[in-house]
């Protein structure tokens, strides 16, 4: 028996008032229908309906982008992503997101959750307030398929920062740091490239070329590691003054607030701004 | 057709780390991976990587507490290569920037770990694996090596001599994951498998959804025999919701097990009665589910990790990561509520036989990191050897495929190491099924299974390219020009299942031949396999189905190693053999894959180090 709704729907130009309003009847239909089966069948576990993206180009039944309504139980402890490897393995194997850990450390799945940047494996059902449970790919990125989008950008912005240690190394002792300059790096060091800063940027959704918080929070990560020295670190503030560098930042802080691993991105680009002006200093 | 001196196959802590030392050596390197590096599994590594860095430690205690830990089943010129070099490499990741935790005196910290004499576990937080992942993509980046990501490795190309220790490997067919083109890359020098390990085998692991064992798999059906596979860690403290890992460290900086009787149990119940929860993993996880089963386990599934004593500024400092895990998937906050640990399956000590400078018996394939089996870790893993183990067999293998000048290895490979053959009665057969009509298996066999057939062999390099290249783009078609029958995910959660039921932490005979019977009806299933999804755009769908056929082979690799095994030794338990055998057992299991027809024989196990011989005493912790 399949419980997968058979309802979809193409993204409309409705007023948020009637995306609201058609949330809501969605819920309650959703309510009734799991009232109806729990009787039926005395199953007892909660359900969750998600409405989830699908895109794919090469398909003609999906080269319309569209959402498709998932029924699954959703116990305790739950997370989006389990809901996901559910309605795949259940229902549809075409079903196609990027995902491998499953404990917040590799960074593939960084979804747009009931409009919000997070990853799947890290955000619990029932942590989440609006029911269905909308899940889309990450916005301001090309969509490939479904939950998929192109990480290329992202990663050639990464590199653009040249992120690697450039410090002159000893041959064979290991070079000291303080446990105070290890604290003061140790936040930027935990990234986990999964995207959801830069795609919560307003400002890289309108400059395509803007380094985006996760590049310059990885150009923080080495400036201000005390084992690299003064040059470097010049060389570095030169690649983060650049056009489309630090002073893009309009510390709206959105980025921030959907960091899955609370690195204080905002604060990073802000404080390599005051790096770059104190360096701009010393030619007065 | 790519082109390069040294391909290597997969993108974690030992794949990055040969790329490195290949290009280092001149090599024209690339990579190729599922994953984008950074999404490797060596990332969710947690505590840290053994090496003897201080006063008052040294390589000889390092290498007695591994073999020791081994249970006397890892060979000794392995176990002294990582001693000696771990510290080198270590400090080179420091060089590169790697963010260790710090002592006040600015040295690199080090905590205790379970089975080590001296703390000589370095580490970065609770996040050793992610600070290591990063720094070495880093260094791939750096110089500019060419990484081919969502690249999916699904062939070798092989030759077809009739011994497996004629053969060479000339490269390796994979798809591009985001358009489904199928490619062959050629390896002028060599083929470096450096593909992780084999967790999904089981439904309750730290391993990720990637850690489907495609490395191993791969290189048994070209020939290459598996060794050790019986030996599994289950890791003594998972969370017992998903799987989530909590490092060995809680324990390490003084973390407590706990009974729902409120019993310190590694002590009060004799498992551990001189260093408690700093016993070896295996003792740990057999305690642990000996509670549990004996009903003094909570919810009859966990027992309590209690770290509230520590205080918060220690934690934060040492262990900030496993406040979050366990937080994030388990709902408990460790600093108010003791967290809920079980074993999960962690680590394969087992895997592709390789020596110490990463060579397999087919010229021009290489193996290292967990996929290889080397063998450092014998029949049990130490915590914080396997980190070691990428970098200075990662580095190893590397530099031997890029064509450095090495010393002749000490652990010989293939069938001419052989010390005789082994004995195993099966329920079923095990195997190849051959049912194809087309010339295409329906299970997509691998050069091997075509030799036979296959008229006048393939031996030169371009030739043997071009028709693995043929055979996968036929595979492919096949399973996706068919248009009903079986759906991966089936066989893949029914083989997860039997596979935790009967291939845990206790075994017996009847368990482990009821799983070799659920194997054999995966197998059978595995024929009428088909993928749903028509699209070649990142097609999961089908590298999932591909990947299932790599669990059947590793998953019966693993359950005939272990029935044939017939004492206890180090993480495998038989309830019917209650004593390590050293007069019978002291030898390395190997399975090949024979074209289809397993083929069981043992190797030696090199007890003799380089100053010093290892005498095997009775393990006590």
């Amino acid at each position: 028996m399949s419980t997968q709704l058979q309802r979809t729907e193409t993204e409309g130009d409705e007023s948020p008032q009637e995306q609201r309003l058609e949330r809501k009847s969605l819920a309650e239909g959703e309510r009734e229908a799991q009232r109806t089966e729990e009787e039926s069948t005395g199953d007892e576990t909660p359900h969750v309906h998600l409405k989830v993206f699908r895109y794919d180009p090469e398909v003609e039944a999906k080269r319309e982008p569209r959402f498709d309504d998932f029924r699954v139980p959703a116990p305790q402890g739950t997370t989006v992503l389990d809901a996901l490897m559910y309605a795949r393995d259940e229902f549809d194997s075409t079903l196609t997101f990027r995902h491998s850990c499953r404990q917040a450390v590799c960074g593939s799945d960084a979804l747009f959750i009931n409009g919000s940047q997070r990853l799947g494996c890290q955000t619990q059902i029932q942590d989440l307030d609006q029911r269905p449970v909308r899940v889309e790919p990450l916005p301001h990125q090309e969509v490939e398929k479904d939950l998929v989008v192109d990480m290329e950008h992202f990663y050639d912005q990464m590199e653009a920062v040249e992120p690697y240690f450039q410090g002159e190394t000893p041959d064979e002792e290991e070079q000291l740091q303080s446990r105070e300059n290890r604290e003061k790096v140790k936040m930027s060091t935990r990234c986990i490239w999964c995207g959801a800063c830069q795609s919560s940027c307003n400002i890289a959704a309108g400059d395509n070329e803007y380094l985006g918080p996760a590049a310059i929070n990885k150009a923080y990560r080495f400036a201000m590691d005390e084992r690299e020295d003064d040059d470097i670190k010049k060389h570095r503030m030169n690649i983060l003054e650049q056009e489309h560098g630090v002073w893009r930042c309009q510390t709206q802080f959105s980025c921030t607030e959907v960091c899955p691993k609370d690195i204080p991105l905002t604060e990073h680009i802000q404080e390599m701004k005051r790096e770059a002006v104190k360096d701009n200093l010393k030619f007065w | 057709m790519h082109e390069h001196d040294v391909i290597v196959v997969g993108a974690g802590g030992a794949g990055l780390r040969a790329a490195v030392a290949a290009n280092e050596e001149g090599a024209d390197v690339a990579l190729v991976s599922k994953l984008h590096p950074v999404r490797s599994h060596t990332g969710a590594a947690e505590g840290g990587i053994n090496a003897v860095l201080r006063d008052g430690d040294s390589f000889e205690s390092h290498a007695e507490d591994t073999m020791k830990g081994s249970d006397y089943l890892g060979d000794a010129p392995a176990i002294e290569t990582l001693c000696h070099q771990s510290p080198k490499e270590t400090v080179q990741l420091e060089h590169w920037g790697m963010a260790f935790s710090r002592d006040d005196d600015g040295r690199m910290s080090q905590r205790p770990f379970g089975g080590l004499s001296f703390p000589r576990t370095t580490y970065a937080g609770a996040e050793t694996g992610h600070h290591l992942l990063h720094t070495m993509y880093e260094q791939v980046v750096k110089r500019g090596i060419t990484v081919y990501d969502e690249w999916y490795v699904s062939r070798l190309a092989v030759t077809d001599h009739a011994e497996p220790e004629d053969r060479e490997c000339h490269g390796v067919v994979a798809y591009d994951v985001q358009t489904g083109k199928v490619d062959a890359f050629k390896a002028r020098n060599g083929v470096i498998l450096a593909t992780g390990g084999p967790g999904q085998v089981y439904d309750h692991t730290t391993n990720a959804v990637a850690n489907t064992g495609d490395g191993p798999a791969m290189a048994y059906r070209a020939g290459v025999p598996l060794e050790d596979m019986e030996f599994i860690q289950f890791h003594p403290t998972t969370l017992p919701s998903t799987g989530v890992l909590i490092t060995e460290g809680v324990r390490g900086e003084g973390g407590i097990l706990y009974n729902a009787e409120g019993e310190r149990f590694m002590f009060e119940g004799g498992y551990a009665k001189n260093v408690g929860e700093l016993a070896s993993r295996d003792v740990v996880a057999r305690a642990e589910l000996t509670e549990i089963n004996e009903g003094r386990g909570f919810e009859d599934d966990y027992v309590h990790l209690d770290m509230r004593h520590l205080g918060e500024e220690r934690i934060t400092d040492r262990l900030e990561n496993i406040i979050h895990l366990s937080e994030d998937f388990e709902g408990v906050n460790p600093l108010e509520d003791p967290m809920r640990v079980k074993p999960g399956q962690h680590y394969a000590m087992g895997g592709i036989e390789v020596s110490e400078n990463g060579e397999t018996c087919i010229g021009g394939l290489y193996a290292a990191g967990e996929c290889a089996c080397v063998s450092v870790h014998g029949s049990n893993r130490l915590g914080g050897n396997a980190l070691p183990e990428l970098i200075v067999f990662g580095a190893r293998a590397g530099r031997h495929a890029a064509g450095k000048e090495m010393e002749t290895a000490e652990i010989e490979t293939g069938p001419a190491a052989s010390i005789g053959s082994g004995d195993v009665d099966t329920p079923v057969s095990p195997g190849s099924i051959d049912t194809s009509e087309d010339g295409v298996a329906a299970d997509g066999g691998q050069a091997g299974d075509d030799r036979a057939t296959d008229g006048g062999a393939v031996v030169g390099m371009d030739e043997t390219v071009e028709r693995a290249l043929d055979q996968e783009q036929a595979r492919i078609e096949h399973l996706l020009e068919k248009d009903e029958g079986v759906q991966h995910a089936d066989i893949r959660s029914k083989l997860q299942e039997s596979m935790t039921e009967n291939v845990n932490v206790f075994r017996n005979e009847e368990g482990l031949k009821q799983a070799l019977r659920d194997i054999r009806e995966a197998r059978e299933a595995y024929q009428d396999v088909y993928v749903n999804d028509p699209s070649r755009t990142f097609n999961t769908d089908l590298q999932h189905t591909i990947e299932t056929r790599n669990l059947i082979d590793l998953a019966e690799a693993i359950t005939l190693s272990a029935l044939a095994r017939t004492e206890f030794r180090g993480a495998h338990w038989r309830e019917e053999y209650q004593d390590r055998d050293d007069e019978n057992w002291i030898k390395h299991t190997m399975l090949a894959w024979n074209e289809g027809s397993p083929d069981l024989y043992y190797a030696p196990v090199i007890l003799d180090g380089e100053d010093k011989s290892y005498e095997p005493k009775e393990r006590h912790y």
